[in-house]
């Protein structure tokens, strides 16, 4: 077994607040330092907010869980320092294979767009994911930065007021109770805080049981993502084989709905499984084994008044499509810049329900493109699996039938159309920098542009005019002059100018388009300030 | 002679391809069946080009490749 998933990092230690005669108060308590609660303790550390990490257990994940990490939470990684290491740790890979029962049906290049720092997708265990994480918090911590993880502190009870929670926490060393200005429940599908607060979590539940197994083996498979439906080796079901650093293979087996987990878990009915797909004379080892069942939920309201949800506790996807980590920092990444605002008082509360409207829609995108990949992989009627075995058989042959095949749609992170904090778009520009857009990543030269757009509020101008600095009602915006000029590939022209000769952008802290022009124009854009920073909502 | 479009032709195949699912939501077997076979006879109708509908009558046979 890995040893990393063993090892207490984040061990029980006594707090000073457990012998305080009244309840110490903080401004923002993360419950959960999975992926999801240690980037938002990050984001807000960084940002000079004093943060609370509460986490029932003192370990990093068990077993790798969330496997693929795509292009954007890669980037807000960056701007939480560490990116880097991630990225160095993980495995790139851009080459899928499609099998259909017996054969290989096609195969596709993800093609990844030149002109980007980032690789589309790396393949990282979640343990090494959150153990960077976690190595980042140390490393705030020396530059003294108020962010603590306390392990094995499980909140038993939230007790929600107007201007605060109270949390009572129970540790190996009996309860405690402590109080926080703000709270954010990342702490995954199964919440305690959700079920605490008596809120709802509606979605389909699909009828079906995959099997999760990491083996190590030195094989000679290459890198790349090989998906199956109806192989040989698990007849009327689906397969995926997906590699993982240091020698650590993904293998997702479908089971079918009526299984007993427990029997099918024990590595005497892993083991031949596994032999069968990977050939008698492949030697493996089993690293860790899970069966989970897909589900598609979220909560009708990410934010309850001083407690906010992320990641899987507000929202729920099946696997395929990477979308359930790789979401949950596009949360935190939307959240923790507004939260700041309110907490420093330049930006009305009511600032943090767009962050409600934006990622609901975030939510909905994700729970659309992953329901349609579960229909595609388990057919729920004999009409869809014609419909789909069809469609795979003319794959073979056509290169119509190819987008059809659904193996899962990878993440991609959305735009925030019709968002409140939206301008109307004032250019017409390319579509993919419109209003409420990620920004894309463009060259510029030896250099990436998304880095200079870190964590603020930035007047990105392409060869347009506008003053240094803009400050409106306490929201400070910093210019960032270039040129086309400045990126001999184009990229930048392309994805920022389209047929325009000049542009003026209003970008968010979280990097998202707020508003664009062809030409600065100063009420225009003090306008679009406001209104990105909720102060004028209608 | 018209050439049967055998590449990529389809707006957001995914938003089709759910619908299509959709539209057969509900039914048995037998009706299911029945209304792919109307819709055979309503695309064909609209294709028109009799060239084109032996191309595809062939194409859906997987018997010979015409366009990759």
């Amino acid at each position: 077994m890995n040893k990393i998933f063993e090892t207490p990092i984040y061990g029980y230690e006594r707090s000073p607040d457990q012998d305080a005669p009244t309840p110490v108060r903080h401004q923002v308590a993360v419950i959960g330092a999975g992926p999801v609660g240690l980037a938002a303790a990050i984001d807000l550390a960084q940002q000079g907010v004093e943060v609370l990490v509460l986490d029932d257990n003192d370990k990093v994940s068990f077993g790798s869980r969330a496997i693929c990490f795509a292009k954007r939470p890669l980037e807000i990684l960056d701007r939480l320092g560490c990116g880097q290491p991630m990225v160095d740790k993980g495995v790139v890979w851009n080459l899928g294979k499609v099998f259909f029962d017996d054969r290989k049906v096609f195969e596709f290049d993800l093609l990844p767009e030149k002109g980007h720092q980032r690789p589309a997708f790396i393949n990282l265990q979640q343990y090494y994911f959150e153990e960077y994480l976690v190595e980042r918090v140390r490393e705030l911590q020396s530059e003294g930065a108020k962010i603590e993880i306390r392990g094995r502190n499980k909140v038993e009870a939230i007790g929600t007021h107007d201007d605060h929670v109270k949390l009572e926490v129970e540790t190996p060393e009996g309860s405690y109770t402590v109080e926080a200005d703000w709270l954010i429940a990342c702490d995954g599908a199964g919440s305690p805080t959700r079920r605490m607060m008596g809120l709802d979590f509606v979605g389909r539940v699909f009828e079906d049981n995959f099997l999760i197994a990491d083996v190590v083996m030195e094989a000679d498979f290459p890198t790349e993502r090989w998906f199956w439906f109806d192989p040989p080796f698990n007849k009327g079901q689906s397969a995926l084989l997906h590699k993982q650093p240091d020698g650590v293979w993904r293998i997702d087996l479908q089971l079918g709905w009526d299984i007993d987990k427990e029997r099918e878990k024990r590595p005497e009915n892993v083991i031949p499984r596994l032999k069968q797909m990977l050939g008698d004379d492949v030697e493996f080892e089993l690293e860790w084994v899970s069966i989970y069942t897909f589900q598609c939920r979220r909560m009708e309201k990410f934010r309850h008044g001083r407690v906010i949800f992320a990641g899987d506790a507000a929202h729920q996807v099946s696997p395929f499509g990477a979308r359930g980590a790789n979401s949950g920092l596009q949360d935190t990444d939307n959240l923790c810049w507004k939260l700041k605002m309110v907490i420093d008082g330049r930006a009305p509360e009511s600032l943090l329900d767009s962050y409600d409207a934006e990622r609901i829609h975030g939510a909905d995108e994700n729970i659309l493109n992953s329901s349609r990949s579960t229909d595609f992989i388990t057919p729920k009627s004999e009409m869809s699996r014609l419909l789909r075995d069809a469609v795979l058989d003319l794959s073979e042959h056509y290169a119509f039938a190819r987008p059809l095949v659904n193996s899962g749609r990878l993440s991609v992170p959305c735009t925030y159309d019709g968002s409140p904090l939206n301008s109307a778009d004032a250019m017409g520009g390319p579509e993919r920098t419109r209003p409420g857009s990620p920004c894309p990543d463009a060259p510029l030269g030896d250099a990436f542009l998304l880095p200079k757009l870190a964590g603020r509020f930035t007047l990105l101008t392409i060869d347009a005019e506008a003053p240094e600095v803009i400050e409106e009602d306490g929201i400070r915006v910093e210019r960032l002059a270039l040129s086309v000029k400045d990126d001999p590939t184009l990229e930048l022209k392309r994805r920022y100018l389209g047929d325009c000769d000049s542009a003026v952008y209003l970008i968010r802290p979280d990097q998202h388009v707020a508003a664009r022009r062809p030409s600065y124009d100063e009420n225009q854009f003090r306008h679009a300030i406001r209104r990105a920073t909720g102060k004028e909502m209608n | 002679m018209a050439d049967l479009i055998l590449t990529p032709n389809i707006d957001t195949p995914d938003d089709f391809y759910a619908e299509l699912l959709a539209t057969h939501e509900g039914l048995e077997k037998p009706e299911s069946d029945a209304l792919n076979a109307r819709l055979v006879l309503v695309l064909a109708n609209h294709i028109g080009d009799r060239d084109v509908l032996s191309q595809a009558l062939k194409a859906a046979a997987l018997k010979e490749e015409t366009v990759k």
